[in-house]
């Protein structure tokens, strides 16, 4: 039963994603957009499963869900503070480059945190070393080094390495 | 009551947008340059369909939810596309500000 559950459903969430993306581009909960964007959640991963090899699972559902809550909060925050850098006057501000060395293996995990570190307060990722160990950030106004990075790693990575997990 | 929320959202919103442009065009550097419209516009833009999902939702029979997507979209492109930007500008070495701390050559 549950090597027919994995071949049937090889990305059990992209199938769950494609149908919201389905109902939300229609605009609508009709009996016939339901059907349609099932079959069609459906069959694309179980077609196109050959170009997905890596399988991402969540392990823990309700972190995310907070993170996700963390993240949009942050955003609000970040938006704040970088409209007013950027109203403030050119001379104050103190940019620079930095590393965070990275913890999270999965390719998800590190996608997400670089997305993450984007969004959020007056910093802009912009280069992963080759071997995934690191990640150069780019912040628009900094003082402390090492208190930006520990942020990023106790606030951001940390919740995602426990999130994802490949298998 | 309900116009006045969605004033303030839709007011709220051109104010980030415009922040957004305006640091595009202030900022010295293009590193500096990239922070404006990945942060600055998501939450502008952000307001502004919170606002249209509202409007549509209320003003006809039907719940208007695709602003959502939109919205979605807008997250997961944004910062991939500031990425790519800025490793492009790493690579053909374009110059960065002077006072610029731990400046990549």
């Amino acid at each position: 039963m549950s090597v027919f559950f994995n071949k049937l459903f090889p990305h059990p969430i992209l199938t769950l994603a494609l149908w919201g993306v389905w109902l939300l581009l229609n605009n609508t909960v009709g009996a016939g957009h339901i059907v349609l964007g099932l079959i069609l959640a459906i069959s694309i991963p179980f077609l196109t499963s050959g170009f997905w090899p890596e399988k991402n699972r969540i392990r823990a559902p309700f972190a995310l869900l907070q993170y996700v809550g963390v993240v949009l909060w942050d955003i609000l925050v970040a938006n704040m503070a970088v409209a007013k850098l950027i109203l403030g006057r050119n001379k104050d501000l103190r940019p620079g480059f930095f590393y965070v060395d990275l913890d999270i293996q999965t390719p998800i995990g590190i996608s997400l945190l670089a997305n993450t570190i984007s969004l959020t307060p007056g910093t802009v990722s912009c280069d992963l070393t080759e071997d995934r160990s690191r990640l150069l950030v780019h912040a628009l106004h900094i003082e402390d080094i090492p208190a930006a990075v520990k942020e990023i790693k106790e606030r951001y990575e940390a919740p995602l390495n426990k999130i994802f997990t490949a298998c | 009551m309900f116009e006045w929320i969605l004033s303030a959202l839709i007011l709220i919103g051109a104010f980030f947008t415009l922040v957004g442009s305006i640091g595009l065009y202030k900022l010295p550097d293009f590193f500096m340059r990239l922070h404006g419209p990945t942060k600055a516009t998501t939450l502008g833009v952000g307001a502004l369909l919170i606002a249209s999902a509202l409007y549509f939702s209320f003003n006809t029979d039907q719940i208007s939810l695709h602003e959502v997507l939109i919205t979605i979209f807008l997250f997961i492109t944004a910062p991939v596309s500031a990425h790519l930007m800025a490793k492009a500008a790493i690579h053909i070495k374009l110059k960065q500000v002077k006072r610029t701390q731990n400046s990549i050559e």
